[in-house]
């Protein structure tokens, strides 16, 4: 208990740029749920794919921790450019080849469950075996940086030095904490505006009401979903690429847990929720801290997994409510 | 109608007596399975009888597990806890912190995951379908951080010598050897019959077998029993059943209760078989490998869930030879399994009926049949 106290400011900075990473996941999550009414259990490969898309555009401009203010925004402009496109690109390629065959055959829910798990091995291996892959067509060797060792961590040279900006009590909080908090923040504040404002905007929200009415209203079913999935997957590039600024190491397999936790935080929130995914992160991400810090930092996964059974049974619809088709327009 | 639905329809039309004796010759050759090594189906690569009982076991969870998701309709996605718990029970009290012999501690075992089950279940079998897929996915990651985490269960260092089921030495059984091009008897390489040992992983397997048949005999006496009805009418639509005077709440408690047990004894089977337990042995992708075998086979119907739970059992082990792209190869064919038969290999016939039924409307509807 004590050592909550003395790392109180510690443990909440830390604790909110992994909540806005899990928020920006969520919104995967929350999107497509809301469309579709089902677990988007591949998302976290979508976002995964994004991390190693920000890793390998920074080693390919060659990043470095001396570049000039010039060079590093540059090189984190090109990495969220890269894991932005990298992630949508998935999240579309899954909608086409993993969801929307089932759409065409009126399947029950758990079978697209199923399918979703199937996509998510694929991808995770393919991810998991490159060098072997990429080894068949003798690429092995010139993609040598970016296939090696392909079933262990992959780190990223550090292209901002952490540098404190200013404290609070007594812990010094740095620009690589400020910009990932405020960036994705900003980034939430643009999708809300987006799914309120927009033309497909109004399309998502009218699918999300009723598909039905929305499909005879002439709203383009198949394309707004696909909108969906490729917007989710922006969100999770965004994710992955504040994530490789802050942790830096990622692997085949790293999007599981993370996938699990995010859509923790999206069902805290309330899924279906756009501003109860940004809650959910942030308030996943802090009571994970503080519970670890309390209890042990051994046992921060289940912090996270009886916070989330805490609140379904207590509050089932989540923090905030599901309501994305229920958003005043 | 597909192959094997007329294959299980012509078994069905046959007189009593040819399918009894139908079901004795085929338990024999189940038995016999291990002993007869027949080609292209014994796996090169590892033990058969290991394998066999690794599908064996997978059979058992999923005959459990279609309780929960095919019967009442709920789908679990932290099953692999009830399995550990199982495990870890029989591991506890019989090497960890007391020497009890195996026999006792299945009881126990399967006690301990019924209790787990109705604790897990009385408060979220409540919350709705979707979501009480994700509190169970975070049971099952509680129940194997807690085993990681704890001091008292020897955190990730497991348990070992975990003592072996109870067996005597009475005959040795000959194998078959087919290297010669034939089958030829081959005396020098025998099973003594139900002897645990270390080398020899047969005996486990006609233990697992024979704890398969009990569970099929229990499952089916349930599944025609009022409590199967319940469970359909709940699972068809719960609204629906509650009006017509089905508790549906303690309906779906008992099938989670049921499902956990089971879940247990094949935890406690598999602890006596290894030895050894940790928690790696429990990890999520296990519990969405038994899901897979259950929506795989077909939901609901026990032959369809068994046949999942080999496919998804013995093909990794059979394929070893594309031992790095196995579980690439089983997620491109979950994938196009999903695509090509949604409902699973071998459906329940009420499903098939249901399907056509809904065809033939949908043709009415669109004026293609005139009646």
């Amino acid at each position: 208990m004590q050592y909550l106290f003395d790392n109180f400011w510690a443990l909440t900075i830390t604790g909110l740029t992994l909540g806005a990473v899990y928020a920006l996941v969520a919104l995967g999550y929350t999107l497509v749920y809301g469309v579709l009414r089902l677990i988007n259990f591949a998302h976290s490969e979508v976002f995964m794919y994004g991390t190693f898309a920000a890793l390998w555009v920074v080693t390919f401009l060659g990043g470095n921790a001396t570049g000039s203010i010039a060079q590093v925004i540059f090189w984190i402009a090109m990495m969220f450019v890269a894991a932005m496109a990298m992630s949508g690109l998935i999240a579309v390629l899954l909608e086409r080849f993993a969801y929307r065959p089932l759409r065409k055959r009126n399947a029950p829910p758990l079978i697209a469950l199923i399918s979703a798990i199937g996509a998510s091995f694929v991808l995770a291996e393919i991810m998991g075996l490159r060098e072997k892959i990429t080894g068949w067509f003798g690429l092995d060797t010139p993609l040598a940086t970016y296939v090696r060792n392909s079933r262990n961590n992959a780190g990223m040279p550090e292209i901002i030095t952490p540098q404190p900006v200013f404290t609070l009590g007594d812990y010094a909080v740095t620009n690589v904490d400020i910009f990932v908090i405020v960036g994705a923040i900003a980034i939430m504040i643009m999708l809300d505006q987006f799914v309120k404002r927009s033309r497909l905007g109004r399309g998502i929200r009218a699918v999300a009401q009723d598909p039905e009415s929305a499909a005879l209203m002439g709203v383009n079913r198949d394309r707004v979903i696909q909108v969906t999935f490729l917007v989710g997957g922006v969100m999770a590039g965004a994710a992955a690429a504040f994530y490789m600024l802050k942790i830096g190491i990622t692997r085949y397999d790293a999007g599981f847990i993370l996938g699990v936790k995010a859509f923790t935080a999206a069902v805290l929130g309330g899924i279906g929720n756009l501003r109860g995914a940004l809650l959910g992160g942030f308030v996943l991400g802090l009571a994970e801290n503080y519970g670890s810090a309390i209890v042990g930092t051994e046992w921060k996964d289940v912090v996270a997994f009886l916070l989330l059974v805490v609140i379904l049974l207590f509050r089932p619809t989540g923090l905030l409510g599901e309501s994305l088709g229920k958003a005043r327009a | 109608m597909s192959y094997a639905q007329r294959g299980m329809d012509w078994v069905r039309a046959l007189p009593k007596p040819a399918k009894i004796v139908l079901w004795v010759l085929f338990l024999v050759f189940l038995f016999a399975l291990p002993l007869l090594n027949i080609p292209f189906i014994t796996t090169p690569d590892s033990d058969f009888g290991g394998v066999l009982f690794t599908v064996s076991t997978y059979v058992l969870v999923a005959l459990g597990l279609n309780i929960v998701v095919g019967y009442a309709g709920l789908l679990d996605l932290g099953y692999v806890g009830f399995y550990a718990i199982g495990a870890y029970t029989v591991g506890v009290l019989s090497s960890l912190h007391g020497s009890w012999p195996w026999l006792w501690t299945v009881p126990v075992a399967i006690g301990a995951a019924l209790i787990s089950g109705i604790l897990l279940g009385a408060p979220t079998l409540r919350v709705r379908g979707d979501y009480l897929a994700i509190v169970t996915l975070g049971f099952g990651e509680i129940v194997r951080l807690t085993l990681v985490n704890s001091q008292w269960l020897n955190g990730a260092q497991g348990i070992s010598n975990i003592p072996r089921p109870p067996g005597a030495e009475l005959f040795e059984v000959p194998s078959l050897d087919w290297s010669s091009g034939a089958p030829v008897v081959d005396l020098s390489n025998t099973t003594t019959f139900l002897k645990f040992g270390i080398t020899d992983q047969i005996p486990y397997y006609w233990l697992a077998l024979s704890v398969i048949l009990l569970v099929l005999l229990f499952d089916k006496l349930v599944k025609d029993s009022r409590v199967g009805r319940a469970w359909e009418a709940t699972r068809e639509d719960e609204d629906a059943a509650e009006l017509m005077g089905v508790p549906t709440f303690r309906f779906k408690l008992l099938a989670f209760a049921l499902g956990a047990c089971i879940g247990g004894l094949s935890g406690a089977l598999f602890a006596g078989k290894a030895g050894f337990i940790s928690p790696d042995s429990f990890v999520l992708l296990l519990s969405i490998l038994f899901i897979a075998a259950v929506v795989v086979g077909g939901a609901g119907n026990r032959w369809g869930v068994i046949l999942g739970a080999i496919v998804v059992g013995y093909f990794p082990e059979r394929f070893r030879d594309f031992a790095d792209f196995r579980v690439l190869v089983f997620g491109l064919a979950l994938m196009l399994l999903a695509i090509f038969r949604p409902q699973g290999i071998l459906p329940p016939r009420r499903a098939v009926r249901a399907i056509e039924a809904d065809e033939k409307l949908e043709a009415l509807e669109e004026g293609e049949v005139r009646v």
